[in-house]
């Protein structure tokens, strides 16, 4: 189900004003400062807050248009919310929250439950199905809460910082689990790996306005504002871990600290990559002659873009800059230390 | 561990003034009780409570305290939620104008009652126009409406009390997950509600019981429709029967105490009913 979103849209005295497409099994990750409106922007596609102006229209049925003095409650729109504060039922054992969902959606009570406990396996709590949400840990009831929205089984699927209190095991599963999901996702996260690794489109929230879109890679390599370019300031490349070998996606093999099996995720940060016109003679485990695609100033260091033969974007100073003599397309040698690498379970 | 090292009880020795201050007030509150239990016919207890008269009171009292407690609860809980719920100029007025029977002396309650509701009264000639009502006065019903004038409002502040407790945000939770208002109402809002409802309910129930001045003064004292137990107790000790008197005083005392300490936790000390929300992350 394709969602398009032209919200303006009101909580207290702050206002949020934001449009964008989404097609169908899509997912579109919302960044952006605390208290920039991303809640607000949720809680107005899933009908919590009015609109003032604008139209939301979930698979060509328009769902809000205050100028037409359309409204479709929250309960008949295509929708499910997790929040972030899980808000699960307390009277109610967590197979019920659960299956409170597809109760409401009609469902028996059997087979209902039977979907509740199905979703509770696969975010790995079927032991604690019985137990009452007060009993649960911050990160159980995350998956709980994530659970008692994806059982819905709803066309357009919200996620309000899903995974936040997840530890990195856990974290790996759902993010599989979200992956998979057919449902249209909208996900709000400060997580730039999240971002990069489920989000088809991104957009980027502060002060109550969109300041920049695009896909994760577009946003990545040209952040248009401070915040943007620190929250994505990292590098992020996918591959096949061997104990401390990783052979990337992209063809190199890259040697890193940590002895992993299976596919993984690799992070650096792009001030730890050091670039040489020779090849270096080093203690650096990694280095690899790169061509130059880009340079960007940014106040007072330069955003140096390399993307053959390893993606990535890399901190230097003005002063390295004129030293090295780097252009567009001219080439260069690159090390970064193993024990710079982050490896995590893809 | 003694009281004064436990690290739980920090003040578990107050000064001495305290406890005899606070010994005087048990002393004042109870000393009556066991002036009237050491008087007492405890042996002829069941044969006087047992005498017609004051079965028919005691029934009399049953019904009408029970429908009236039937009537606060359906229509005070709309009217908790109104209060809790919406925002609207004179809200504070309309709040203490529902309050007004808790604090108002009962005997004007009967008299705003007759001069609202008798023959003449604004509603009573509108009844009898419209539907030949002739009067409530001596009825069961005007003893009912009597009851609930000074019950409602314990069910109303106890009620708006839950609703305020209620984190809204789970309301909005089940509407998300495809719950409309009823299911939002009979599922979440009323569930978690019902520690609130129960003690309200049950409270309205206990003032109705013992309600005395506004029922004699507006529905009257007539024997097997608005005699209820008090006023049976009040016309018994007048008409010089003061062992019957005592005995369905002791009964009232008995069923009172068993209310209060049955809501002990509900009412002196409530107990949360807010989700546990913040959860706080945890390394699971």
């Amino acid at each position: 189900m394709s969602i398009q979103a032209d919200i303006h849209a009101a909580a207290g005295d702050f206002t949020i004003r934001a449009a964008f497409d989404s097609p169908t099994g899509s997912c579109t990750a919302i960044v952006g400062p605390n208290g920039a409106g991303k809640t607000t922007l949720v809680h107005a596609l899933a009908g919590l807050v009015p609109l003032r102006q604008g139209k939301v229209v979930l698979a060509g049925q328009v769902v809000d248009e205050p100028a037409q003095r359309i409204r479709v409650p929250p309960d008949r729109r295509p929708i499910a919310l997790h929040s972030q504060h899980n808000l699960l039922f307390p009277h109610l054992s967590v197979v019920d929250n659960v299956a409170f969902g597809p109760r409401c959606s009609g469902l028996g009570t059997r087979l209902a439950r039977q979907r509740a406990e199905e979703w509770l396996n696969k975010v790995g709590l079927a032991d604690l199905a019985d137990m009452r949400p007060a009993e649960l840990s911050g990160g159980q009831a995350q998956r709980a809460g994530l659970a008692r929205a994806a059982a819905c089984e709803p066309a357009v699927l919200l996620l309000d910082e899903s995974l936040a209190s997840l530890d990195a095991e856990t974290r790996t599963g759902v993010r599989h689990l979200l992956a998979d999901i057919d449902a249209t996702r909208v996900l709000i996260t400060h997580d730039p790996v999240e971002t990069r690794v489920l989000a088809d489109q991104l957009l980027v929230i502060e002060e109550g306005q969109v300041v920049q879109s695009g896909t994760p890679e577009e946003v990545t390599a040209d952040p248009r504002t401070p915040w943007t370019a620190g929250l994505l300031d990292v590098n992020l490349l996918t591959g096949h871990a061997t104990g401390t070998q990783v052979a990337l996606d992209c063809g190199l093999a890259l040697t890193t600290a940590t002895p992993m099996t299976g596919p993984v995720l690799v992070t650096f940060s792009p001030a730890a990559v050091t670039l040489s016109t020779a090849q270096p003679h080093t203690s650096a485990r990694n280095t690899w002659e790169a061509e130059v695609a880009r340079i960007q100033p940014e106040n007072d260091r330069v955003r140096v873009l390399l993307e053959w033969p390893l993606p990535c974007h890399v901190w230097i100073t003005p002063q390295a800059l004129g030293d090295l003599g780097l252009t567009a397309g001219s080439r260069c040698w690159a090390a970064l230390k193993a024990t710079e690498l982050t490896v995590r379970d893809a | 561990m003694t009281g004064r090292s436990s690290a739980k009880k920090p003040n578990s020795r107050p000064p001495i003034a305290v406890l005899v201050m606070a010994l005087i007030a048990v002393a004042v509150l109870a000393l009556p009780l066991v002036g009237l239990l050491q008087r007492t016919p405890w042996s002829s207890l069941g044969t006087t409570l047992g005498e017609t008269a004051t079965l028919e009171a005691l029934r009399v009292s049953v019904v009408v305290s029970l429908v009236a407690a039937g009537v606060s609860v359906v229509l005070g809980l709309p009217l908790a939620w109104v209060l809790a719920r919406l925002e609207f100029r004179g809200r504070a007025l309309v709040r203490a104008v529902v309050l007004l029977p808790m604090v108002l002396p009962p005997v004007v309650g009967g008299i705003a009652l007759f001069f609202a509701l008798g023959r003449r009264g604004l509603i009573g000639r509108a009844l009898h126009n419209w539907f030949e009502i002739d009067t409530l006065i001596g009825t069961t019903a005007g003893a009912v409406i009597a009851a609930a004038f000074v019950s409602m409002p314990f069910f109303v502040i106890t009620a708006e009390a839950g609703l305020r407790q209620l984190d809204p945000r789970l309301e909005s939770a089940a509407s998300t997950l495809g719950a409309g208002r009823w299911t939002v109402l009979r599922r979440i809002t009323l569930p978690l509600m019902a520690p609130s409802l129960a003690a309200g309910a049950t409270l309205a129930w206990a003032r109705a019981l013992g309600e005395f001045g506004a029922t004699i003064t507006f529905a009257g004292n007539h024997p097997g429709r608005t005699r209820t137990l008090p006023l049976a107790i009040a016309q018994a000790n007048e008409a010089g029967q003061p062992e019957a008197a005592i005995a369905m005083s002791v009964l009232l005392i008995g069923v009172s105490l068993l209310i209060l300490i049955g809501l002990r936790h509900r009412w002196i000390a409530p107990r949360q009913t807010r989700p546990p929300s913040s959860q706080e992350t945890s390394p699971s």
